[in-house]
């Protein structure tokens, strides 16, 4: 747990639900879920949260706030939108699950090894470092963040698939030194640092 | 003057030498039968796909798909925004709806904008593609360039998420939406009408993250095309594309099947049906080789 999730902590006093309606992105809609259960059925890995969106649902309105910060049930999210297309009271469930996933991050809360919180992080830093993501710098960050040997242990797997995309002409062992990337890469760190200010300057205010 | 002219917003994956490089030449060979003018939309950025969430807030992922927007509306103004790719469009069309939605939303975004010197006034419409086709030209008027009617192949359409879900394609049903069946008639083909795997989640950008998980999936979605007598399956998305082909030799290796399920774009049948070289369908950028279709190509029209 971390400064802000002491924060956190102290200005919501236990109101889980309170805490997630203003600080989780579509987390007002959390109240208007009937528990029907058709979201858990609908997710193609369901099978693998360990507590399904119905279930995440409920366990905020109890106030799980541990058991559910701590948990990589969200981290299993597609953004497939099957349970937002189905849901009766069109709860937008996967933004709910993204937003979840990202204050738990935030609060130093999110399971540490979790694979594809590795890789969303990953990938925001790639694509904006350019504007474009490196596809190859992308997949090397995925494959060697457990190490250099498992990194390796991964590319030698995948080497039948990378000279394949290699002879298909999809994949550019070049981009190790530098692909696409935007001219104004000035002007978009820039708007994003003034987004980052915004964005702080909201919560300082809400604080 | 083209017969029609867009901003073309071709996302990361469709670019020369990426990972869906062949969509982008299908795409471009496809327009050019079509009399479209795709200008690609000048210094376009990544959207943050469906994965970026975790790094970037909320505020900034708006952000980065609003200076698509404003470039567009400076560079190539009155002209609707056309994305090729599932993800782009879908963040793109969610930004959109969101700042046309919230004063405040908006307010923040351009302060941000500001800073790169642009501003966003809210005025191109967020396209896919396919959406345009099917919208723009309609089936009739896409079925009067063909000249290689793709007789004797099936196709499994498999339309997945992110084309489906949340928007939908021209007011189809989520659960069955038939354009892909209807575009393989279209250009002569025969659609697997009854492919229950159409609208399955390939995993996502999870294939990376969480392979076994996504792979079991893809196994699925593959085997079911065989088991309608599908020649090769075909998509909308670059990702799905992807995913469902590079990962079946992976399958194979680890559980045994023997999956060799050639997965091709939209685009890429429309381009052969019109009579493009196998090159100019991007026929050569593909790891399970869609054999069939490049003997059409190869071989004389009607």
């Amino acid at each position: 747990m971390n400064d802000l999730s002491k924060q956190a902590v102290a200005r919501y006093q236990n109101d889980f639900l309170r805490e997630v309606e203003h600080e989780v992105d579509e987390g007002e809609w959390v109240k208007m879920c009937m528990q029907c259960g058709v979201c858990a059925g609908s997710c193609p890995f369901g099978p693998h949260w360990e507590h399904s969106p119905q279930k995440i649902f409920m366990m905020i309105r109890a106030g799980k706030r541990e058991e559910v910060l701590a948990s990589d049930s969200m981290w299993m999210c597609t953004s497939c939108y099957n349970c937002v297309v189905r849901c009766p009271r069109k709860l937008p469930i996967t933004q709910i699950m993204h937003g979840l996933a990202t204050y738990a991050h935030k609060l130093g809360l999110a399971p540490k090894m979790q694979p594809t919180r590795d890789f969303s992080l990953q990938f925001w830093d790639n694509c904006t470092k350019t504007g474009r993501v490196n596809e190859l710098k992308l997949t090397l960050g995925v494959y060697f963040r457990d190490g250099l040997a498992a990194g390796v242990r991964k590319g030698w797997q995948m080497r039948n698939v990378a000279l394949g995309l290699l002879k298909a002409g999809r994949l550019n062992p070049f981009e190790l030194f530098g692909g696409h990337r935007c001219r104004d890469r000035k002007g978009i760190a820039a708007m994003l640092r003034k987004a980052r200010e915004i964005e702080a300057r909201k919560e300082r205010k809400a604080g | 003057m083209a017969k029609k002219e867009y901003a073309f917003y071709p996302g990361c994956s469709s670019q020369l030498k990426a990972s869906a490089a062949n969509y982008l030449v299908s795409v471009n060979s496809m327009c050019k039968t079509l009399d479209v003018k795709l200008t690609p939309i000048p210094d376009w950025n990544c959207c943050s796909a469906s994965i970026g969430y975790a790094g970037g807030s909320e505020l900034a992922r708006h952000v980065m798909n609003a200076r698509n927007f404003a470039l567009a509306e400076t560079h190539l103004p009155g002209q609707d925004i056309v994305a090729t790719c599932a993800a782009c469009w879908l963040n793109a069309r969610e930004s959109k709806e969101k700042l046309d939605g919230s004063a405040a939303l908006l307010a923040d975004t351009n302060e941000a904008l500001k800073e790169a010197g642009l501003a966003y006034k809210g005025d191109a419409p967020v396209r896919h593609m396919v959406e345009v086709l099917i919208e723009d030209f309609g089936y009739d008027e896409l079925a009067k360039p063909v000249v290689k009617p793709l007789e004797g192949v099936k196709f499994a359409g498999y339309v997945g998420c992110q084309t489906n879900r949340p928007f939908g394609i021209a007011g189809e049903s989520f659960e069955n939406p038939k354009y892909l069946d209807k575009l393989v008639e279209t250009v002569g083909g025969e659609a697997a009408s009854e492919y229950e795997q159409k609208v399955t989640c390939c995993g996502g950008a999870l294939a990376f993250s969480e392979p076994e998980k996504s792979q079991k999936q893809i196994r699925d979605i593959v085997e079911a095309a065989y088991d309608h007598g599908a020649d090769m399956i075909v998509t909308p998305c670059p990702l799905c594309q992807a995913n469902v082909e590079v990962y079946q030799s992976e399958i194979n290796r680890r559980q045994g099947t023997n999956l060799a399920m050639p997965v091709t774009y939209y685009s890429q049948l429309m381009t052969v049906a019109y009579g493009g070289t196998a090159k100019e369908a991007g026929l050569d950028g593909h790891l399970i080789a869609p054999v069939k279709l490049q003997a059409i190509a190869d071989g004389k029209g009607k």
